[in-house]
């Protein structure tokens, strides 16, 4: 026994299978049950009540939370109206929205890396008002994303709105907030780039963009990938508490709207599928990170 | 008038209250074609020595001069060859020279400047693995093609950091035969820094003791080599020319160390700088490192030598 699974390396699958069951098994015992009772009421007729008892009685259990969720899997990208959509689809407006305001925070965060890595005058301005701005919360960023970009309205053909404040609000939040691992590691990275490679550049007499391209550029990679993937991670965060205040529709906007049509099964169908997805973006990261690795 | 010419410099690092002096009346020249060594010990100053030349680092007075003219940056008429190598770890071997020889021979054509990598990829023996990163290369390999992105920049002198520090004994032989052959072929004029007087001996027209005196170090008297060449290691052994000036050398390094300090011993530290780990090239510990990395840092290994 102890063999087959050194040798089918199976403790890998079985450990954390275990580990999802007995946690499936502890939200079981912590969850509500429906107990329905016959009762007769005022005018004499049979009628069942169904009540709802255990230790958190309105948090449904993994078998509620299945049922409630299977169409909204097993049709994943159906659309039944705005808010009523398969559980991907809202993941993929989710997700479109994440890209642009990580593309955002890539662009701004890693020149201000490279400045900040290169220039100890520029860090000596900036630094304070980046360590202040860096620990905001996306909630606070929002409304003043929405008071800068008021006036941002662009109109299609048919005179809906195709991109409006609150789209430019929630980038804004994305990019803000996402930036700052980037702009750090990047930082880093720059500063800690051994002066060798920088002599070797001084004596073949590089041009400056040329010492940035092939010298200063590849032997940051490492770091600033390690804060592009950081990013992405907290731009994935940063999503759900936008749709949320927003509205819009998303995975994010999709839980908010179903805590208040008291559909709950559907908040834990929603938290699940943010972790995975999560899960997915770091390790997509952690690839392409590989991939970039000099040396 | 000589090639390169050092004229009273003196260099010292820190402000007021911190300072240290490291050179003192620095006086050389070298003569185009010549092979000088200069033997010191480590941390005497002979990196500093070497970099008033390359132009990394300026006098504080006086001036070094080539033809004539003064030295106020590094250029590629001054081939460095660095103590660790400094080979870019995201280049392959032909990347590395290929970046110089695209720099310095900006108006060749792109065939001129490939056919040139090649030319000095062969003539470090290097062919097999022009294709493989320096982390893929053996140190000696490493610093083969150091020494080669130096040269194809055909500088009108060649500067050596202790290049060799950073390897074992067996391959230190080799590649200093090596060096030795390229040098005799293409007679271009070598300015090599070590700390093994041996070394120097077997290597160079003119050997010039670096000499710790107080505070800041100075240019000894220079010792001709005039042993013939090609000079075989094995037989130079037995030489009795060779042994009386060995002799000559290590004296004068030896007094001069023992003038500076009331001591009775000396202190000799090994050649000893290990080669860059370049499996840790991503991580912090790599990126984060001080200059190159000593075994006696982790060892704590001196001689002592009875004066």
């Amino acid at each position: 026994m102890q063999h087959l699974l050194h040798k089918y390396k199976l403790d890998a699958l079985f450990l954390p299978l275990a580990a999802i069951l007995v946690t499936c098994l502890f939200w079981y015992l912590v969850a509500g049950k429906s107990v329905i009772t016959e009762k007769v009421d005022d005018f004499g007729d049979k009628i069942k009540v169904t009540k709802r008892e255990g230790l958190s009685a309105d948090l449904p259990t993994p078998v509620e939370t299945w049922t409630a969720s299977k169409l909204y899997i097993t049709e994943p990208f159906a659309k039944r109206g705005e808010l009523d959509q398969g559980i991907l689809r809202f993941t993929w407006e989710s997700l479109v929205l994440v890209a642009q305001g990580y593309a955002i925070a890539l662009i701004i965060g890693t020149p201000i890396g490279f400045f900040l890595g290169l220039s100890k005058k520029f860090t000596m301005a900036f630094d304070p008002l980046i360590q202040v701005l860096r620990p905001v919360s996306p909630l606070a960023w929002l409304p003043l994303g929405m008071i800068l970009f008021s006036g941002v309205k662009i109109v299609n053909g048919d005179g809906r709105t195709t991109f409006g404040a609150s789209d430019a609000a929630a980038l804004f939040t994305i990019a803000v907030c996402a930036m700052w691992p980037t702009v750090m590691n990047t930082a880093v990275g720059v500063r800690a780039v051994p002066v060798d490679y920088l002599n070797v550049a001084k004596v073949l007499k590089l041009s400056k963009w040329k010492t940035l391209w092939k010298v200063l550029v590849p032997a940051t990679l490492p770091y600033m990938f390690t804060g592009f993937r950081l990013s992405l991670g907290i731009a994935w965060l940063v999503i759900v508490a936008v749709e949320m205040l927003t509205g819009r529709p998303g995975v994010g906007g999709f839980l908010w709207q179903q805590y208040n049509a008291n559909s709950y099964a559907h908040i834990i169908l929603c938290i699940l599928t943010i972790g995975v997805i999560g899960y997915i973006l770091d390790r997509l990261m952690s690839v392409i990170e590989g991939r970039f690795k000099t040396a | 008038m000589p090639l390169i010419e050092i004229k009273n410099a003196s260099k010292g690092y820190g402000y007021n209250g911190n300072r240290s002096e490291v050179l003192k009346d620095i006086n050389l020249s070298l003569e185009e074609g010549e092979f000088v060594v200069i033997v010191g010990y480590s941390g005497s100053g002979k990196s500093t020595l070497i970099n008033l030349i390359s132009g990394l680092v300026k006098p504080d007075s006086g001036e070094a001069t080539i033809e004539g003219k003064k030295i106020t940056e590094p250029g590629p008429d001054r081939g460095l060859v660095f103590q660790n190598y400094s080979l870019l770890p995201w280049l392959n071997v032909t990347e590395n020279i290929a970046l110089a020889v695209d720099e310095v021979f900006k108006d060749w054509t792109k065939e001129q400047r490939k056919e040139h990598v090649k030319k000095y990829i062969d003539m470090v023996k290097l062919t097999p693995a022009a294709h493989k990163l320096p982390k893929e290369l053996s140190g000696g390999m490493r610093q083969r093609v150091s020494v080669a992105r130096t040269l194809a920049m055909m500088p009108k002198v060649l500067l050596l950091d202790e290049p060799l520090s950073a390897l074992d004994a067996l391959t230190r032989a080799t590649i200093q035969d090596e060096i030795s052959e390229i040098w005799r072929e293409n007679l271009t004029t070598v300015l090599w820094i070590t700390n093994d007087p041996d070394e120097a001996l077997l290597l160079a027209d003119r050997v010039i003791p670096l000499l710790p005196t107080s505070p800041a170090a100075t240019l000894g008297e220079p010792i001709l080599v005039d042993l013939e060449r090609p000079r075989d290691r094995k037989t130079l052994n037995h030489d009795p020319k060779f042994k009386k000036l060995r002799a000559q050398l290590i004296n004068t390094l030896l007094d001069a160390k023992g003038k500076s300090k009331s001591k009775t011993s000396v202190k000799l530290s090994l050649p000893d700088i290990l080669p860059e780990d370049l499996t840790t090239v991503n991580s912090l510990e790599f990126l984060n490192r001080r200059g190159p990395k000593r075994r006696s840092d982790n060892k704590r290994e001196e001689v002592e030598v009875a004066v």
